[in-house]
């Protein structure tokens, strides 16, 4: 059947062999790295086709903008690993916006930035209880707070935006206008969580749990660790990072909206899924997912500079994310 | 190395009793039922420390259950464990942890995300302020590692390695922990021959360094090898003790099921006719390379091979569940091509998957139901409405035929047992409606009791009378010794070789299953190396 070729010696890697055995280098590191190159492509593409771009007034534009969608792709993160997923996240920014203005006219700004947070924490707390307490599919536990916390924030509010006080207007300086050292406070905050999450994620028993819960949740459970516990952690995390994103927006307009964060979810999960994170847990890093929020955003960017309007901005969106995902299939399932 | 462990282990036993009780565990006529079904009775058990214990069984006597009761993951009914001599409750894994039980299971409990150290001390990576201490542990685990006579990376993600280095991990994980009594189960179903003996050979360390080993295998051959004493577990209760030096292998499989071999496997008189099935080149991914074979009409042909040999890959494609990859089939002599499962059906295909519950049969419905699934086209009426009556009519007929235990043909298959579930698998094929002139079992009498299956084994024989040809897939050697004609053994992915009747014994299909034989090693390695450059 098979012609024989009797070769007994080890192959050996002669001089033809050596530009196949560069190709294949090449191209496993850009197989392994291909968000990263995505990336870069893409801010070669926005840099040609506008001069705009690449401005440091664009960048920073653009830093401040993902920076709210991008700490509660972090949070995101850290739910998918374990092989959830959280859709209450958009709606935890509306609820924390509200809970942040209406608590401004009341109490002084930093109370009120913790009952923002604790408020937040406490919606994620029950998600957390109903999915590893229960043993709720988080899609669903996720999908009701989603509806709950959106409510609400609307019940809250009374359905209209609440400006801030004047009590509150260092807030509005802070996270509007000033920076540290050329960068904005939002941005700092992003890289902070984004530092955070790096690290408890590499480092943290946190967070090696949780990559081990997502990669193998029985095998974690029979070695005798209390997998509910950090379930229920990564929901309560998630709402409080999200709650930070909805406090940024909050003070970078001046209001407290219970329209605010609407499909931050979805984008939160396509950030994750384009940096290579699996729905299924276990696999997915922080800074691919930054990585990921960073070209959902430039997507926007680059098609406002172009004057693209809205909705076709939409659909080019949707599209970027398929290839992303189909440059992703090039990755070699592993046996 | 492990001194510790071993000297409290010692110290508790002396402040205890003052005689040293014989045995490191005790079971004491445990009994177990799952609703109304006894899966364990009055089973007693004693395990000495350094003590290999070989338990075998067919699948479903109870092996399993006997150990995830010692494990703590099932609780018995009845009867008493005893641990250093002294009652123990096990409650739950962690507590089956405590008292240095240890257990690896077929399906390996690791997170394939996690590199080896983690994985070892996943229950105790904790150090200061949450942050995981990788030095001391790497230490720690390059110790245990060395007393087995074992290296490898550590900070390797478990995913990336082979099997038999995963079993590698499980066994030190195990170790880590302090276990005294570690349950291994079926641990050389994955494994090649040097990884057999690897195995062997930190098995045998473990047992000069004290731990009891439960050892639960059917590989007759190897429990010959390794073990002290072999239990023999047969539909729930303990069917004899072997000691395997001075046993025969026959005397170990008449215990195991519970008769002579040749009452086990019902005599057939097919007459075998021309070829009924052919595919040539079927290939699939990088799983299924290259096989080539035919069915006879009458023909019972087996196909044997290590789990991941690529035998239930292979079928499925041809059933064009995932579709071939390349490769051509003959039905009857006619070339047909096959793009899905439907094709496979209209082209006289029938296909009993491996997996039961999640494939074979729709455990939520009626047995009705699940038998009017494979001949909708004649239980189709006027406006697609289902003709009932003639379903039902179908359906009991069926049931009596292949005496499916149940009170009607309404009842949900999923309150049926495990071996009447796999009767109503293979029924969806046979009788009015159906076209069937290839049938492919998959595993056919996984988890099946030993009087099921020799039920099982009548119907196959009815098929081949019939004139079908049948083609199974199983693991269990002696079902393919007792039940072929002729059997394919297949290896990584290609036809490694074939054993006519008078040729089938263990000795030979393993032999092939791992790959060893004359010339066709040879060939099967020009093969890689050209697919390599």
């Amino acid at each position: 059947m098979m012609n024989r070729k009797l070769i007994t010696e080890a192959p050996v890697v002669g001089p033809a062999e050596l530009p196949r055995t560069i190709v294949r280098t090449a191209s496993a590191l850009l197989v392994k790295y291909n968000i990263v190159v995505v990336f870069i492509l893409m801010v070669i593409v926005s840099s040609m086709v506008s001069d705009v771009f690449m401005t440091p007034q664009n960048i920073s534009n653009l830093l401040v903008q993902v920076s709210g969608a991008s700490i509660a792709s972090l949070g995101m993160l850290l739910v998918i690993l374990t092989g959830g997923i959280d859709l209450s996240v958009g709606s935890v920014f509306a609820l924390s916006s509200v809970v942040l203005a209406l608590s401004t006219l009341r109490f002084p700004l930093a109370l009120a930035l913790l009952i923002a947070i604790l408020v937040s924490c406490a919606s994620g707390s029950l998600v957390g209880y109903l999915v590893a307490g229960r043993g709720m599919a988080p899609f669903m536990a996720t999908l009701a707070f989603m509806t709950i916390d959106r409510g609400m924030a609307f019940i809250l509010s009374k359905g209209s935006p609440i400006s801030l006080p004047e009590s509150a207007s260092a807030l509005n300086t802070v996270f509007g206008t000033e920076s540290l050292l050329g960068v904005p406070y939002p941005v700092l905050l992003m890289f902070v969580v984004f530092v955070y999450v790096l690290f408890t994620l590499r480092f943290s028993v946190f967070g090696r749990l949780i990559v081990g819960i997502g990669s193998n949740e029985t095998a974690v459970l029979l070695s005798g660790i209390q997998v509910r516990r950090y379930k229920f952690l990564v929901y309560v995390l998630s709402a409080g990072l999200s709650a930070l994103g909805g406090v940024i927006s909050t003070a970078r307009t001046g209001v407290g909206s219970p329209v605010v964060g609407e499909g931050v979810e979805l984008d939160a999960i396509a950030a994750v899924v384009i940096g290579g994170g699996s729905l299924m847990g276990g696999k997915g890093t922080a800074l691919n997912t930054l990585l990921g929020a960073l070209i959902l955003g430039m997507i926007g960017n680059i098609m406002n500079l172009m004057n693209v309007p809205g909705y076709p901005q939409e659909v080019v969106k949707g599209v970027i994310i398929i290839v992303a995902l189909l440059l992703q299939g090039i990755r070699r399932p592993e046996s | 190395m492990r001194s510790k462990g071993a000297d409290a282990a010692v110290s508790l036993i002396n402040s205890a009793t003052t005689t040293v009780p014989k045995y490191r565990v005790e079971m004491i006529e445990v009994s177990k039922s799952f609703g109304g079904v006894h899966a364990l009775r009055d089973v007693s058990l004693g395990v000495e420390p350094g003590q290999i214990h070989a338990l075998v069984g067919e699948n479903g006597a109870g092996k399993s259950t006997l150990m995830k009761i010692l494990s703590g993951v099932v609780q018995k009914d009845k009867g008493e464990i005893l641990i250093d001599g002294r009652p123990a409750l096990i409650p739950d894994p962690r507590t089956a942890k405590k008292l240095g039980i240890g257990i690896i299971y077929q399906e390996f409990a690791l997170a394939p995300d996690l590199s080896v150290v983690e994985n070892i001390y996943i229950s105790r990576l904790g150090g200061k302020f949450g942050l995981v201490r990788l030095k001391p542990l790497n230490a720690k685990a390059a110790e245990l590692l060395g007393s087995l006579g074992l290296t490898f990376d550590l900070r390797e993600r478990c995913g990336k390695l082979s099997v038999a280095y995963q079993q590698a991990v499980e066994i030190v994980k195990a170790l880590s922990e302090n276990t005294r009594i570690l349950i291994l189960d079926e641990p050389t179903a994955v494994l090649a021959p040097p990884e057999v003996e690897r195995l062997f050979a930190v098995l045998r360390r473990l047992k000069s360094q004290g731990v009891s080993i439960i050892y639960i295998s059917h590989r007759l051959n190897e429990i010959f090898k390794i073990a002290d004493i072999v239990t023999v577990i047969r539909d729930g209760s303990i069917a004899g003790t072997a000691n395997p030096a001075s046993s025969t292998m026959d005397e170990i499989i008449s215990l195991m099921i519970g008769r002579r071999l040749e009452a086990m496997y019902p005599p057939r008189r097919a007459s075998i006719g021309d070829d009924v099935f052919r595919a040539e080149g079927i290939r699939w991914g990088g799983r299924v390379k290259d096989v080539s074979f035919c069915v006879k009409r009458g023909e019972v042909l087996g196909f044997a091979g290590l789990v991941g040999s690529g035998r239930t890959e292979m079928v499925r494609a041809i059933f064009g569940a995932d579709p071939l990859s390349a490769g051509k089939i003959w039905i009857d002599g006619r070339r047909t091509q096959i793009r899905s499962p439907r094709d496979a059906v209209r082209a006289g295909l029938a296909l009993v998957p491996e997996d039961r519950k999640a494939q074979g049969v729709l455990l939520l419905l009626a047995i009705r139901e699940n038998l009017s699934m494979t001949r909708l086209p004649i239980l189709t009426a006027f406006l697609g409405f289902m003709r009932l009556k003639k379903a039902k009519a179908i359906a009991e007929d069926l049931i009596r035929q292949l005496a499916i235990k149940t009170t009607g043909s309404d009842v949900k298959v999923s309150q049926l047992s495990g071996g009447n579930q796999q009767k109503v698998a293979l029924a969806k094929w046979f009788g009015a409606g159906t076209r069937s002139s290839v049938v492919f079992l998959d595993e056919p009498t996984r988890g099946v009791d030993v009087a099921a299956k020799v039920e099982i084994y009548k119907l196959v024989n009815d098929l081949a009378e019939q004139g079908l040809g049948v083609v199974i897939i199983s693991s269990e050697m002696i079902e393919l010794i007792g039940m072929c004609d002729r059997v394919l053994v297949m290896h990584d992915g290609s036809l490694q070789g074939e054993l006519p009747r008078d040729a089938l014994t263990e000795e030979n299909i393993m032999r092939l299953a791992v790959g060893k034989s004359g010339p066709a090693v040879s060939n099967r390695r020009d093969v890689n190396r050209e697919e390599m450059t």
